[in-house]
C-alpha cells in the first residue's frame, strides 16, 4: 500500500449502437447455426445488453438466448441451462460462444427431433450486433475518497464499462486493477473481484461497491489501516 | 418546448450529462434533416422535438422539407401502403413522377449538411446527388417494413443501397441490404400532454364526460378503428372475460369519419357491441391527447391486440403509466414487452381473454408487470434515449466497421 496514489483513475463511459443483421432464427437449430456463424460482436450484444436494457429484471435471464429459449420456445430446462452459464468464468467472447454452443448441442443430442418447434410468428430470434463507443468523462479519482465520490456520480454506463467490458479486455475489472496497483488496496481490490456483477442490477452494484469502500474508509479512520 | 434538464427527474442528471458528452464530439458537423412535411404526421412531430434538443446540445441540426404536387404525394401514399404490404401496381408515369420530383428537389434544395438525414420514402431518391456531392447519407425508415410489396421494395432498394446506412424501428423490419442497418426505436415524451402526470380531477372529469364508471375495472385499447388493430377481436375478448369478471371496455381512437375503411370497421364494432352499456366506443378528435392520457391512467388493464403494427408506441405510453398491458407480438411490440416480465404477449382471442382474466383477478401480478413496464420504458423508450441513439448514429458514420470506437 502507498499513501500517495501512483496515478489517478480516469472514468470512461460507453454506449452501444445496435445493428440489425437481417438474420433470424425460428427454432433451436436455426438459433444454434446463427450462434456459430455471427460475429463475436453479436454474441457480445446478446449476452450483455440485457444487463442494461432489462436491468430492472435482474436476476432474471441474463442473456437473450436464454430468454428466447425459455419464454418463446417454452423450453424451460434448456433455457435454465443457458441462463445459468456463468459468464464470469469466461474472458473472451469466443469462449462464451463455445460454451453456449456446447450447452445447446448437448441438449439436442439427446432428442434432436424435439427441437424443431418454431417460434410463433413475430417472435423469431433476430441476431443483432453492437458497435461500442467509449468516451472519457470529467470524473478523475486521485484517492479512495475521490473514487467513492466519482462512483456516486458517474452513470451506470461508466460502471458497466469498467466492470463488464473491462473483464473482456483485461480479465479483471478496471476498478480492481487500479485499487491494487495505484492505491495498494489489495484487499479491497480482491473484494471487488469476488463480486458477481451478472446477478445484480447496475444500481445495486454501484451501491455494493460504494459500501465496500465506506467500510474500508471507516477502518482507515479507526486506525486499522494506518497507510490510508 | 421542454428543456433537456427537465428530463433529469425521469432519467437522472448523469444521462443528460452524457448526452452533452456525445454531442461535444459532433462540433462543427452540420446535420441536415429532410422529410416531406413540416406539420402533421409522426416524422414531423419527432423532428419538432428533436431539432431544438440537438440545438440545446450544441449540434448544428437543420431541417428542410421537399416540395411536391398533389399527384406526387398520391404516388408516395401508394408507396407507403405498398411498403406496409398492400399489393399495389404503379404505372411508369407514376414512378417517373417520383424520380423527377426528387430530382427537382435535389437541384433546388441547398444540400449543405455534412450528414444528410433523409426520413421515409418520399425524399429517398435525393440520394442520387451523393455521386457528385459526396457527404454521409442516412435513410431513416419510420414505417413497418416487415413484408413490403416486392415490386415497390425493389424499386426503392436501388436508392436505399446508395446510402451509407439505413435505420429501422424494429428488428422484424430489417431487410437483406448491402448497407449496414441500425436499430433505433421511436420514443415517447414524458412531458407531452399524452404522457405527463394528470391530476385525479382531470382523469375523473374525462371519465364523467364519457359516462364511464370509475368504480369498476376499465379495460382500454387506444387505436384507430382499423382491421389491423382488431377492434372486433377486442370486443370478443371482452365478452369472454365479462362472463367471469365485472368490467367495462373502452375502445378509443380517431380518424374514422373521413376514412371509408375506418367507418366500415367502426360499424362492425358497433354491431358486435350491440349497444352494450359497458362498451364505450369513443371517436376522439385529433387534439385529444389529454383525454387519451386520462383514459390510459384510469384503466385497470390496457390492450393492444394489433395484428400488424408499425412500432406500437401506445404500448410504451401505457407502460409509462405503470399499466399492465396485453398485446399482440407484432412490429415493435416485442421490444417493449418482455413476456411475463413487463407485460403479456398473446396471439389469439382466447389467449388474450385468458390473460385479461388473469390480470383483472390478480392485481398484484398486474401491478408488478406495470411497474416493470414503466422502468423498461424509462430506460429504453423515452426521448432522451432516442436522442442518444441519433448522436451515436451520426458519430458512427466516421467509424464504419469498427466494433469499438474510442473517442
Amino acid at each position: 500500500m502507498s499513501l500517495v496514489p501512483n496515478e489517478p483513475f480516469y472514468f470512461f463511459t460507453r454506449q452501444n449502437l445496435t445493428y440489425l443483421t437481417g438474420r433470424k432464427a425460428r427454432n433451436l437449430p436455426e438459433l444454434l447455426a446463427g450462434i456459430k456463424e455471427v460475429p463475436t460482436s453479436s454474441i457480445y450484444h446478446h449476452t450483455h445488453h440485457y444487463l442494461e436494457q432489462h436491468e430492472f429484471l435482474s436476476p432474471e435471464p441474463p442473456n437473450d438466448f436464454a430468454y428466447w429459449i425459455t419464454d418463446i420456445l417454452q423450453d424451460k430446462v434448456l433455457g435454465e441451462k443457458v441462463a445459468s452459464i456463468d459468464l464470469r468464468e469466461f474472458f473472451t467472447l469466443h469462449d462464451i460462444r463455445s460454451r453456449i454452443i456446447e450447452v445447446i448441442e448437448h441438449a439436442m443430442r439427446g432428442n434432436p427431433n424435439a427441437f424443431q418447434q418454431n417460434a410463433p410468428n413475430g417472435e423469431e430470434f433476430h441476431f443483432m450486433n453492437a458497435q461500442t463507443f467509449v468516451f472519457p468523462t470529467k470524473y478523475v479519482a486521485h484517492s479512495l475518497i475521490d473514487f467513492k465520490e466519482c462512483l456516486e456520480k458517474v452513470s451506470i454506463y461508466s460502471i458497466y464499462y469498467h466492470v463488464f467490458e473491462a473483464r473482456l479486455r483485461r480479465k479483471f475489472s478496471d476498478f480492481s486493477i487500479w485499487l491494487a496497483a495505484s492505491l495498494g488496496e489489495d484487499e479491497l481490490a480482491q473484494e471487488f473481484m469476488e463480486l458477481d456483477p451478472y446477478t445484480q442490477t447496475l444500481e445495486n452494484l454501484r451501491r455494493t461497491l460504494i459500501g465496500h469502500i465506506e467500510t474500508r474508509l471507516k477502518e482507515g479512520i479507526r486506525g486499522k489501516a494506518s497507510r490510508i | 418546448m421542454a428543456k433537456l434538464r427537465e428530463y433529469e427527474k425521469y432519467v437522472g442528471s448523469d444521462v443528460i450529462d452524457e448526452l452533452e458528452l456525445y454531442a461535444g464530439k459532433l462540433s462543427g458537423v452540420v446535420i441536415q434533416n429532410i422529410n416531406s412535411t413540416a406539420v402533421g404526421g409522426g416524422v414531423a412531430e419527432i423532428l419538432m422535438r428533436m431539432i431544438p434538443m440537438l440545438h440545446e446540445l450544441g449540434v448544428n441540426a437543420i431541417w428542410d422539407v421537399i416540395k411536391g404536387g398533389e399527384r406526387f404525394f398520391e404516388v408516395t401514399k401508394k408507396m407507403h401502403n405498398a411498403l406496409h404490404g398492400q399489393k399495389i401496381t404503379f404505372t411508369q408515369e407514376e414512378l417517373d413522377l417520383y424520380a423527377q420530383t426528387n430530382e427537382m428537389n435535389a437541384r433546388e434544395m441547398n444540400l449543405r449538411g455534412d450528414i444528410i438525414f433523409i426520413h421515409d420514402p418520399q425524399p429517398c431518391a435525393l440520394v442520387d446527388r451523393k455521386k457528385d456531392l459526396g457527404r454521409k447519407w442516412i435513410w431513416r425508415c419510420h414505417i413497418d417494413f416487415s413484408s413490403p410489396d416486392p415490386f415497390t421494395w425493389n424499386f426503392l432498394k436501388e436508392y436505399i443501397e446508395q446510402y451509407d446506412v439505413g435505420v429501422f424501428s424494429a428488428p422484424s423490419f430489417a431487410r437483406e441490404l448491402s448497407i449496414p442497418q441500425v436499430l433505433i426505436s421511436p420514443s415517447i415524451d414524458p412531458l407531452s400532454d399524452k404522457n405527463r402526470e394528470l391530476l385525479q380531477e382531470v382523469i375523473d372529469s374525462v371519465l364523467e364526460r364519457f359516462k364511464i364508471d370509475k368504480n369498476r375495472p376499465i379495460v382500454t385499447q387506444i387505436s384507430r378503428f382499423d382491421y389491423l388493430k382488431d377492434p372486433v377481436g377486442v370486443v370478443q375478448v371482452f365478452r369472454q372475460v365479462r362472463r367471469y369478471v365485472d368490467c367495462q371496455l373502452v375502445l378509443a381512437g380517431g380518424g374514422a369519419t373521413d376514412d371509408p375503411e375506418g367507418a366500415k370497421v367502426l360499424a362492425e364494432v358497433q354491431e358486435i357491441a350491440n349497444n352494450d352499456p359497458d362498451v364505450f366506443l369513443l371517436l376522439l378528435p385529433p387534439a385529444s391527447d389529454i383525454e387519451i392520457n386520462a383514459l390510459q391512467r384510469a384503466s385497470s388493464v390496457i390492450l393492444q391486440k394489433s395484428l400488424r403494427e408499425g412500432f406500437g408506441l401506445t404500448v410504451a405510453e401505457a407502460l409509462w403509466k405503470s399499466k399492465p398491458v396485453i398485446a399482440g407480438a407484432v412490429g415493435g411490440i416485442p421490444l417493449q414487452i418482455v413476456h411475463k416480465h413487463s407485460g403479456l404477449l398473446t396471439h389469439t382471442i382466447e389467449g388474450t381473454a385468458f390473460a385479461l382474466r388473469q390480470l383483472l383477478q390478480n392485481p398484484s401480478f398486474a401491478k408488478a408487470l406495470g411497474e416493470n413496464g414503466r422502468e423498461h420504458v424509462r430506460k429504453n423508450f423515452l426521448i432522451t434515449r432516442h436522442l442518444r441513439d441519433y448522436l451515436l448514429l451520426f458519430l458512427s458514420l466516421e467509424h464504419k466497421g469498427e466494433d469499438i470506437v474510442y473517442l
